[in-house]
């Protein structure tokens, strides 16, 4: 069962300065996730789990500790293998995050491009990788549209005009649009309706599983953890307090803090 | 005599005890020092009264529980794999190829067919939809649930129906050990009957089996032989 | 004629030289804007300030000047340009694209082709070609750093989707020596074939953003375009009124009431030189129900070929 580690935490933080003292938004995290793995971050509000999911993903510098990736491509005489995000390029990082990395925002809006049509949403990662036939990105885009579950007519259509589940789910498509090996989600199905998250959830699930991919999926929802992820860290006030099997932690917890969360669910 | 090639199973000083933290730390021991040795072709039935601790102990051997103490080891693609320790990829690893279970209470992901749930664990091992689908079909029929609820999430069955997604889905992967949780509680006897074969073909191609077997007439058929878990309760 | 009031050119020597410094920095890396220190002008932002302080950095006592906007002399930009520079210079002004040492141009290169004795100055008013895309200029000095250019063309995709085709027909987006994506100002798509490989150097500058940028001589520049949708120039099914050229961009001018329209080269100095040279043209105004059905030239033609 060996395989190569896709991303690994190591000791990770992030501190800011609150009346001249520094206070951790998150601390000392550390976990190797593999391809192919979901890990769901759970925790309330102030927990640091979106802090976390950004310093995962580059969009902010560590503090403490680092996080490294495992490069596949080549690309000049940039190194491969696993990477210490904090060292690369610049450039690197931007071209990693537009093809073997995803990012699904909470609000689609943050995570779309509203003044440009469906089609050109989901195309345009083809085209900043040089993709330059017309029909092509055209019979791309109606291909994802298919995939998850969005009327195929809407393609010229502005992303305003969708409602707020068809938004997501374009956002989902135009990150897989480059096959990566990782997405990031934050809080994907949160301020949805419920049959429509249920709904998204299930095409969550579905990918994941025919797609192989490995993802860290930042939730207040231990259903949505449940039915995505292997594993879970559970997070308060930036700490990990327990982290491992989904439903091991879910069925059988051991801190106080993932005890009282748990039993907090309220079942219909 | 058994020999240790045929171990399939193990448990060394097992032990499991419940904190409730949010009961000011209340304790409740389940039990305590239990080895186990489960062999290929065995079927061990868990004994005792209700509350004794059957279901955690099957729990812990599935994974699903941790242990408190001891261990609890697998024979795992020719090698032993502890899942006390194991990182959780591993312990999904086992589940998928080595260890089935059949819970006492479905809980499977909403709004997906009865089909597919039963389907699943072969889609899992690499088997192509359609086969996998067409051998849920033969399971299912087998079991004596109508074709035309194959299609339909199971949260609106009966619990016999429930209970017999449960056994396909658990038993339809052919693995080489399998954990049993009342898998006849809500059956007739018709069915019982079915469960009692399926349990005994299983036993007969050299599966270990660890079960909880309410009816005493479905324990006699299938089990080889018993294990008290009460006798392991820790007095407070 | 020459106002010694003003420093030659009006630009102190200091200005010329700075900004002569970032044109050398705009030649070295084509299509790459240089901010540089704009200068308050006589004249309003949105009038060629850009422009202007670039030819007042480089035009010398020998120099000939020739002004345009929109192809003509005449009109009232370019005469009060050449105005200008006649008073703070005394340099030699001309009409004639072939005597000018010094081009300077608002929205279109003249149509006859220009040696490598010519500088050609565009009048730019908004230097960023991502500007409308992508609002944060930070974000746009890295997408040009990093040479990610994907939603131009992300741009171009939704002109075909929603319009069945590329429908800018000006200020289309060209990339410049295959490595910087450049705005080549309003000057109308038909004028882009030119910038290439052309022996002249062009100069581009934009006042009120306080950028500039160059093309040297005899550099690739490419517009955009799909490779199932390539990019075309426009053309005209009329020949120029005056002169009958049909190889040159008309200017299009409702004559009357009725919408009758004349069609006019727009480089008013290249029409004046095919009409010295005896050409003429049709003389007529097309009415409009005319322009709808058949075309001015050759009308025998088409009734041929829609036999």
């Amino acid at each position: 069962m060996k395989s190569q580690v896709l991303l690994s935490a190591r000791q990770v933080g992030k501190s800011f300065v609150h009346q001249g003292q520094p206070r951790w938004a998150c601390r000392g995290v550390s976990f190797d996730l593999y391809p192919g793995e979901v890990l769901a971050v759970v925790g309330e509000s102030g927990s640091g789990k979106s802090t976390l999911l950004r310093l995962l993903a580059a969009r902010h510098a560590c503090d403490e500790g680092s996080v490294h990736y495992d490069v596949q491509t080549e690309s000049g005489n940039e190194p491969t293998g696993m990477v210490n995000l904090a060292g690369m390029s610049e450039a690197r990082l931007r071209w990693l995050a537009r093809t073997d990395w995803g990012f699904v925002e909470q609000h689609a809006r943050d995570g779309l491009r509203m003044n440009v049509s469906g089609g050109a949403n989901i195309g345009e990662r083809l085209m900043a990788l040089g993709a330059r036939h017309y029909e092509n990105l055209r019979g791309e885009a109606i291909a994802w549209m298919q995939r998850v579950e969005l009327d195929t007519g809407r393609i010229d259509d502005l992303p305003a005009t969708y409602s707020g589940g068809m938004q997501q789910r374009l956002q989902i498509a135009r990150n897989l649009v480059t096959h990566p090996r990782l997405v990031f989600m934050d809080e994907p199905t949160t301020g949805l309706d419920v049959s429509v998250q249920a709904r998204l959830l299930d095409l969550l699930r579905e990918l994941v599983d025919e797609l192989q991919l490995a993802a860290v999926v930042v939730t207040h929802d231990l259903a949505v953890a449940r039915l995505l992820a292997q594993r879970m860290l559970v997070m308060k006030d930036g700490c990990v307090v327990e982290q491992g099997l989904t439903d091991r932690l879910l069925d059988d917890p051991q801190h106080p803090y993932t005890q009282l969360l748990v039993s907090s669910v309220l079942t219909p | 005599m058994t020999t240790l090639m045929n171990l399939a199973l193990e448990t060394t000083s097992l032990s499991k005890t419940f904190t409730l933290h949010g009961r000011g730390g209340l304790q409740l021991p389940v039990f305590s020092g239990i080895d186990l040795a489960v062999h290929a072709g065995e079927c061990l039935a868990l004994t005792g009264h209700s509350g004794s601790g059957k279901s955690s102990l099957l729990r812990c051997l599935y994974g699903n529980y941790g242990a408190t103490g001891g261990d609890v080891r697998i024979q795992h693609q020719g090698e032993w794999v502890s899942l006390s320790k194991a990182e959780p990829r591993d312990v999904y690893d086992v589940r998928r190829r080595t260890m089935g279970y059949v819970s006492q209470f479905l809980r499977v992901i909403p709004r997906v067919s009865t089909l597919d749930i039963v389907a699943d664990p072969l889609r899992r091992l690499g088997v192509s939809a359609e086969e996998a689908r067409a051998r849920a079909a033969q399971w299912l029929q087998r079991l004596n649930l109508h074709e035309h609820l194959w299609h339909l999430p199971p949260a609106t069955f009966s619990g016999g129906e429930q209970q017999r997604v449960n056994i396909a889905h658990g038993m339809i992967a052919d693995s080489p050990v399998l954990l049993l949780d009342e898998p006849t509680a809500s059956l007739d006897a018709d069915n019982r009957r079915v469960v009692v074969e399926l349990i005994q073909a299983a036993r007969a191609k050299g599966c270990a089996i660890v079960g909880i077997f309410h009816d005493d007439e479905v324990r006699n058929a299938v089990a080889t032989r018993c294990f008290d878990v009460e006798q392991f309760k820790n007095p407070l | 004629m020459i106002d010694s009031n003003y420093n030659f050119a009006f630009l102190d020597e200091r200005t010329k030289k700075r900004i002569r410094r970032a044109l050398l920095k705009a030649v070295a890396v084509p299509g790459y804007q240089v901010p540089f220190g704009s200068r308050e002008m006589p004249f309003a932002y949105g009038w060629g300030t850009g422009g202007v302080q670039i030819t007042a950095s480089i035009i010398g006592r020998a120099d000939v000047l020739k002004v345009i906007d929109q192809g003509a002399d005449d009109t009232t930009n370019a005469v009060n340009i050449r105005r200008f520079f006649a008073l703070t210079t005394g340099v030699k002004t001309t009409e004639k694209t072939a005597e000018a040492t010094l081009i300077q141009t608002r929205h279109r290169i003249p149509e006859l082709p220009l040696t490598a004795s010519q500088i050609l100055i565009y009048q730019v008013p908004l230097p960023e070609p991502l500007t409308k895309l992508e609002p944060s200029r930070q974000e746009t000095i890295k997408m040009h750093a990093l040479s990610e250019y994907g939603l131009m063309h992300v741009r171009l995709y939704e002109d075909i989707a929603q319009l069945g085709a590329i429908t800018r027909a000006y200020d289309y987006p060209v990339m410049v020596n295959e490595r910087y994506l450049m705005s080549p100002s309003p000057i109308p798509k038909f004028d882009n074939p030119k910038m290439h490989m052309n022996p002249a150097l062009q100069l581009f500058g934009a006042g009120r953003e306080k950028r500039l940028y160059a093309i040297p001589p005899y550099t690739p520049v490419r517009s955009l375009d799909f490779e199932d949708h390539p990019f075309e120039i426009q053309r005209w099914d009329h020949a120029c009124a005056l002169c009958g050229s049909v190889d040159s961009y008309l200017d299009e001018m409702i004559v009357d009431d009725e919408g009758s329209r004349l069609f006019v080269c727009s480089d008013s100095d290249y029409c004046e030189e095919r009409r010295d040279a005896g050409h003429v043209g049709g003389q007529q105004a097309v009415h409009l129900h005319d322009a709808l059905a058949t075309p001015v030239i050759n009308s025998t033609t088409t009734l041929q070929e829609a036999a």
